[in-house]
């Protein structure tokens, strides 16, 4: 691309016809429009497929307006308790009743069936792995890569980079929704998560702080939500 | 009908010779132990010198690398069978004539398998592949068959009077019947087959006898042959004696891959699958190990067998080395091939699940795939529970689960001091009690997003939902402070009569951390907080 013949300066480009220098704002511009020039101002969304997560709020800030469909999310968290499996619950009841799989691999505690079906969920379609920590990131990779599940929910708290990379690459492949949930200090670590969420709990008041999503996130708007109060 | 006669002549010598011994002079001795005489030398060993009947102190001393074993009559018996089982795949109608040959009708499945030429490039080709070089014959008549292929491979009659023709020309010597009965009719002048028949009936009755000159009328087609035809067994036990003891499971994934092809081939004859079997290993002084491999659906491929008795094999520890290894399957159900519909509108999410539960069971355990579901009891401990999914409980497709779009109906009831809320847009819940599960169980699953977008109702669902999603394993103290009550008490007081008598009133409280937890205190006591739940 001859940036100097589009200026006008010579006219052997564009059909090799000479161009009036008033013309020349508007002929860098329809260079400028060319798809292999990034431009870093520029208001395009990428279309991210995703699947709603039942908040507004999270929704309008989260790139896709959602959980990323074939992509690892996770979620940061400093203490059990504080909402971290109830702010997935609209997801997986939705995918539930679109009758595909909810997968939770070597949960830390009991699945309690009673408030599952409370929040939603139908049970025919929730299954529970048993297994041990090693055999649990197996077990959420070979989920994912079948793609018979809707979304995995996993918990390892020490995955090295590899490991979350292959989680990665086999929910892509999968097309399904990998969920992890790590402790709070892995927010310094890097991660390959399509999505990262943290979870802050101050006294009664939880907030969702993003720190790292996919696409174009509009870095006016804040990054951190407060969801209960 | 048609019958193929294929007719092994180094049968003896492959029972008790591995193919790469026969590179080498190789004679199968039989007799008494004091003179035993060659029955069947190879080609190497009859360049040598070495001949049927020749004693085995001559053949050795005129072959001296000579390698003679005594003749294993069972198991030439045992690899007659296993051709049969091979010859099955071609037709079902497939006859054993002891010790070496073996009848197959062809005239019913030429047209299928494109013509007697095809058919027999094919069966020798497979043949060769596994070993051996048959002679084949094919007539109306199966002794017929079987006398030609002796002397004439690859002869082919589907006539009766070529047959009766080429059958004349055969000397009395390969005809098959007794040598004083041979002998007989070569002192009286029969050179062939065709002065035999010639000759009077009754005279010859008399001086052969009667079982003779039957088998010269079967010979001829004048007594109907009714063959005893072979029948594929009904369990399936192959074993595979290891040379060295083994120690580990790495090298028994070679046999174990041999037997699953085998399974397989032995599967496909019989067009049905296979749920259970066994996998024995043997130990010299200890009792065999057996490793049992439940499938949830019937299996025939070989891959994917070995892929599932692999993952098992992997994990069992072995007690003591390994000598032998038998894959053993007596329950062979039918074999349902998956139904796939076109116009699924899912994208085969329904059809991949019963292979990755498979791979996983066979993995992580038979008991790590597990489905959730409440149950109907007011203690929390008991209010749900996990069944493995196994064989005994199949798994639902998701095609048959109901497509209604109602919430699923509470099938547990509880007390609870707080009243019923308000019942949103009117969805009617089938219950008998008034059961006060939040307004979250009110709105049907698919409404409750947008009720979400909405803004009407969230904070209602999420600041107080009566059952934490985790359940402890078992109920801890809590330790710290007394915790700040959000909501309760809701007491519970249920099982005396099967022993669990619990009365606890629960509350939902929150801990200094800003944890949320389901927490219990005896009736009547102000102090020792017992964890029970988070609602996550």
């Amino acid at each position: 691309m001859n940036l100097r013949a589009a200026a006008g300066q010579e006219p052997k480009c564009l059909g090799g016809q000479g161009w009036p220098r008033e013309a020349v704002p508007a002929a860098l511009d329809a260079v400028l429009q060319h798809p292999g020039i990034w431009r870093r101002s520029a208001p395009a969304q990428q279309h991210v497929r995703t699947l709603s997560t039942g908040l507004t709020e999270l929704d309008a800030l989260l790139p896709g307006g959602g959980w990323p469909c074939g992509a690892l999310s996770e979620i940061l968290f400093g203490h059990d308790g504080i909402g971290e499996l109830a702010l997935l619950m609209p997801a997986l009841a939705e995918l539930t009743h679109r009758r595909q799989r909810v997968v939770f691999v070597a949960p830390p505690y009991i699945p309690y069936a009673p408030a599952l079906d409370a929040h939603g969920l139908d049970l025919r379609y929730v299954v529970q792995i048993e297994s041990t920590a090693a055999e649990g990131a197996w077990g959420s990779e070979q989920c994912l890569r079948s793609g018979s599940c809707g979304a995995v929910l996993s918990w390892l708290h020490q995955a090295d980079y590899t490991q979350l990379r292959r989680l990665q690459l086999a929910a892509e492949s999968g097309d399904a929704l990998a969920f992890l949930f790590r402790p709070a200090h892995s927010a310094s670590k890097a991660s390959p998560a399509a999505l990262r969420l943290q979870l802050h709990a101050d006294a009664g008041q939880v907030d969702i702080e993003i720190l790292k999503c996919r696409g174009n996130l509009d870095w006016q708007r804040p990054t951190r939500l407060r969801w209960r109060a | 009908m048609l019958w193929a006669c294929l007719y092994f002549s180094d049968l003896p010598l492959r029972a008790v010779f591995e193919e790469g011994e026969l590179a080498l002079p190789c004679a199968v001795v039989d007799g008494p132990r004091q003179r035993p005489h060659v029955v069947l030398a190879n080609a190497p060993a009859q360049r040598n010198g070495v001949s049927t009947g020749r004693v085995l102190a001559a053949s050795r001393a005129l072959c001296a690398t000579l390698q003679a074993r005594t003749r294993d009559r069972p198991g030439e018996q045992r690899l007659l069978l296993s051709l049969a089982a091979w010859a099955y795949r071609f037709s079902s109608h497939v006859s054993l004539c002891a010790p070496d040959a073996l009848f197959i009708e062809v005239g019913a499945s030429l047209r299928l398998f494109g013509g007697w030429p095809a058919l027999e490039r094919r069966l020798r080709r497979e043949l060769v592949a596994i070993g051996y070089a048959p002679a084949i014959a094919v007539a109306p008549l199966p002794a017929a068959a079987r006398v030609l292929a002796a002397q004439h491979d690859g002869f082919f009659a589907d006539q009766r009077e070529p047959l009766l023709t080429a059958l004349g020309c055969m000397p009395i010597a390969g005809s098959g019947l007794g040598s004083e009965a041979i002998s007989l009719l070569y002192n009286v002048g029969a050179r062939t087959l065709r002065d035999a028949f010639a000759l009077p009936r009754p005279e010859l009755a008399r001086r052969i006898g009667p079982a003779s000159l039957a088998a010269l009328d079967r010979l001829r087609g004048i007594d109907q042959e009714i063959l005893p035809l072979y029948e594929p067994p009904d369990r399936f036990e192959h074993r595979v004696e290891l040379d060295d003891r083994v120690d580990a499971w790495p090298p028994l994934l070679f046999p174990l891959r041999r037997l699953c092809g085998e399974l397989a081939l032995f599967l496909a004859a019989r067009d049905g699958g296979v749920q259970r079997c066994d996998l024995v290993l043997d130990h010299e002084d200890k009792p065999a190990t057996r490793v049992t491999i439940e499938l949830l659906t019937p299996q025939r491929e070989a891959r994917t067998l070995y892929e599932l008795a692999r993952s098992r094999l992997e994990r069992i520890a072995l007690a003591a080395p390994v000598c032998g290894i038998a894959l053993i399957a007596t329950d062979l159900p039918e074999f349902r091939p998956r139904h796939h519909d076109l116009f699924e509108p899912q994208r085969a999410q329904g059809q991949e699940w019963p292979e990755l539960a498979e791979r996983l069971r066979a993995h992580l355990g038979d008991d790590a795939v597990r489905r959730l579901a409440a149950a109907a009891d007011h203690r929390p401990e008991r209010a749900w529970c996990s069944t493995a999914v196994n064989p005994a409980t199949p798994e639902t497709s998701s095609r048959t689960g109901s497509t209604t779009l109602t919430p699923p109906v509470a099938r547990f009831g509880f007390a609870s001091p707080s009243p019923p809320r308000q019942r949103e847009r009117g969805q009617s819940v089938a219950e008998a009690d008034a059961s006060p599960l939040p307004s979250a169980r009110e709105a049907a699953p698919q409404t409750r997003v947008r009720v979400a977008q909405e803004g009407a109702a969230p904070a209602a669902i999420q600041s107080h939902p009566s059952r934490p999603l985790w359940l402890l394993h078992r109920a801890m103290p809590l330790r710290g402070a007394a915790p700040h009550i959000l909501a309760g008490p809701e007491r519970i007081e249920s099982g005396w009569w099967d022993g669990g008598d619990t009365r606890r009133d629960y509350y939902v409280v929150q801990t200094r951390e800003g944890q949320r937890a389901w927490a219990f205190l005896v009736p009547g006591s102000n102090d020792g907080w017992m964890l029970h739940g988070w609602f996550a």
